[in-house]
Formats: C-alpha cells, structure tokens, sequence
C-alpha cells in the first residue's frame, strides 16, 4: 500500500483547546510582545539622551492615544507574563499539575494580570499622568 | 518550523449525509472524517443520522451501528471496548479520547469524530502510529540492570517502591496525549511527546532499574523532552485520567538535582 500521499489529520481546526494551552499561546504571544517593548524602551531612553526636542517629541508620541493604548497593552503583557512566569516556577517545582489546580490557577493568573494592570493605571491617573 | 494550515492534499472537503431511516424518532447525527487511499482524493466528512434508541450507549457502539448497518466501507481500530487496549483512541467533539469509554449522552448536538490531530491517515479514522512505536522503543521499556535477579524468586519491591509507579503503569499507550499536544504537532520528529515520557518516567520511577543514569543523559535533550512547555493538553485530556505533564516534571526534576547534587 502506498504511504506516501497519505494526508494530516487535522490538529488546530479540530482540536478544542483548553483555558491552559489558550494562556500558553498568550504566554507566549506577550513574550515576544514584550521584546518589541523593550526596543521601543530604548528608543525613548535615545530620545532622552538626545537633548529636549528628540525628547518631547518622543513624549508626545508616548501621550497620544495610541502611544498610551500600547503601553496600555505593554502593561498588561508584562504583568501576564509576569504572572504566568511564577505559575511556571511553581510548576518547575513539581506542584500544581493537577486538573483543578490547573483550572483555578489560569482563572488567578488572568485575574492578578488584569488586576495589576489596572492598579498601575489607576495609581499612573492619580499622580497626574493623565494630566 | 510549525506549519499551523493542512497540507493541499489534506483540506478536508464536504461528504455524504446519510438520512434516517423512515419512522426514527430519536435521531442523533454523526460526522465522521473519511479518506480512502484507492481514490486519490481529499479527505471528507460524511453525516450518519442514526437511530439513538437502537443503538448502545458509547461513541464507540454508534460507530459499529453504522459499519453494520448503514455503511460497511467505514474504518476503524477497536478490541476491548473497556478501556483498556487503547485502540479506539480518535478525536471526537474536539477532545482526544477513547470511543469505547465516551458516552454518547455527554455530547450536545452531533458526534464529531476525526483520527487522532496531526498524523498521517491509513484510512478514515486510522491513524498511522509507526512513529509513535518507534518512539517508544527508543526509551528501552524494560527493566535494566546490572545486579542479576535472585535465583529463587522475582525481583522484590516494597510496598512504598511499588506506590511510586501508580499513576504510570496504567498508561495503555492510546496516543491520546502525545496527539494532543501542539509541541509534538510541530516538533514530534524529535519531541517524545507526553505519553512516551511518560514511559520514560515510569522506568525512572522503578526501584529495580538500575540504569537511571544513562536514560538520563538519554533524555537531556533541547528536543527529546525540553520541547514540553507544560501547555497541558496532555493531562487535560488522557482518558485513564494520568498526569503525562506532571510525569515530565518529575523527569525535569531529576535532571536538576543530578546536576546540582
């Protein structure tokens, strides 16, 4: 019999993917997001560097909608990642792979990454960033 | 690279729908994927309306319903049809799992049936698993030892050395696992996989062996077993309800602790 035309089987179309493997491809997703971050980083550090006028204009960028809209995203990526990073540890460890603790923990890392994310925001707003 | 989209010859298209037969009350729909090697063309999936009241509680019975009575050309593995020979491994309403042990009442709406994610097809929902033997035979799945046994009786082991290979030597090697995992979709070349690991783990864990050293420079492998990033398919969908993902760990652990002891 011939083995050579025979076809995959579907794996991602099919494959109903649970809350864990969701929050491993977000995992992931913010790390390299987050590398992105740290180039812009040293973008604004340059700017600083680079007397007022580089500076204030790379203020202004930061300030727009969008500039905040992305350190918005910023914030929460690395408080994902963060979070998520300190499950692994635990799980490096050899704790918390059972089925639901597996569960609860997703649930409590989306939960401390939203909160932080927020908390940061609020206390950024309440020293006048907004401003 | 991980290819994420189906190969061209791999696209599943659009089947047959089989209709009830006339004065059926309790109908419950069945897709299931087919491809036949005689034909050359792509993969489909057929719809069976079956008859529930007619027909044993399983996934599994509901396939041998249509084989017997709707259409014989369909293909599947089975024996024990309790669990415990891990033929029937498929994938069925997008969870890896036995047929034989999944109940058809658990299911909303139609039965989904597909072979085992990301492994060439034999034919319908056979999957070619020589892959996955070969895998397993690389771990060496025997006991290794110097010391030779006693001469008047087995090898001996106390009851808490015993304990430690619960959870491991109920594994029946269905595949469901290893299958599951989107590591050993893009990398399972190299990658062993969950359920292979977790063999791998289970001769670790046993008092008699006395070859832990080389099974672990056999194992320290950016492929062999680092391609695990704990996404935990595999434990989440294991039908004899094993931890594969806390068995990697454990081997994970081991190679830290030879390291710093």
């Amino acid at each position: 019999m011939s083995s050579s035309n025979r076809p995959l089987s579907p794996h991602l179309d099919v494959y109903k993917l649970p809350l864990s493997a969701v929050i491993s491809i977000v995992h992931r997703g913010t790390g390299a997001f987050l590398t992105m971050g740290t180039l812009v980083l040293v973008w604004w550090l340059m700017a600083l560097a680079g007397g007022e006028e580089a500076f204030m204009s790379a203020q202004s960028f930061m300030g727009s909608f969008f500039g905040r809209l992305i350190l918005f995203g910023w914030s929460f990526a690395l408080f994902f990642h963060l979070c998520n990073g300190v499950r692994h540890l635990i799980w490096d460890a050899g704790y918390g792979f059972e089925k639901d603790t597996v569960e609860k923990s997703s649930l409590m890392v989306l939960g401390a990454a939203g909160f932080l994310t927020f908390f940061i925001w609020i206390i950024a707003f309440s020293f006048g960033v907004g401003a | 690279m991980a290819e994420f989209t189906l190969p061209k010859n791999s696209v599943v298209q659009e089947g047959k729908t089989y209709l009830a037969a006339e004065g059926v009350t309790n109908v419950q729909e069945v897709h299931v994927y087919r491809w036949d090697p005689d034909t050359g063309e792509n993969p489909r999936v057929d719809i069976y309306n079956i008859d529930l009241d007619t027909c044993g509680p399983m996934v599994l019975d509901a396939i041998i319903k249509i084989k017997d009575e709707i259409d014989p050309t369909l293909t599947f593995r089975r024996s024990c049809r309790e669990g415990i020979c891990g033929s029937c491994s498929m994938n069925i309403n997008g969870r890896n799992t036995l047929a034989c042990t999944k109940d058809i009442g658990e299911i909303d709406g139609p039965i989904k049936i597909y072979p085992l994610p990301h492994l060439p097809v034999v034919k319908d929902i056979v999957p070619d698993l020589t892959h996955f033997y070969a895998q397993y035979t690389s771990i060496k799945p025997w006991i290794q030892s110097t010391t030779p046994p006693p001469p008047d009786r087995e090898r001996l082991q106390s009851k808490e050395d015993r304990a430690q290979l619960d959870g491991l030597y109920e594994c029946i090697l269905c595949a469901c696992c290893s299958t599951s995992c989107p590591s050993y979709w893009w990398n399972g070349d190299r990658y062993l996989g969950p359920a292979i690991l977790l063999q791998a783990y289970r001769w670790l864990a046993d008092s008699r062996d006395e070859n832990a050293g080389e099974r672990l420079d056999e194992l320290e492998d950016p492929f062999k077993l680092y391609r695990c990033h704990t996404i935990m398919n595999c434990t989440e969908t294991c039908p004899k309800g094993l931890n594969p993902a806390k068995a990697i760990a454990e081997i994970k652990k081991l190679l830290v602790e030879r390291k710093i002891a």
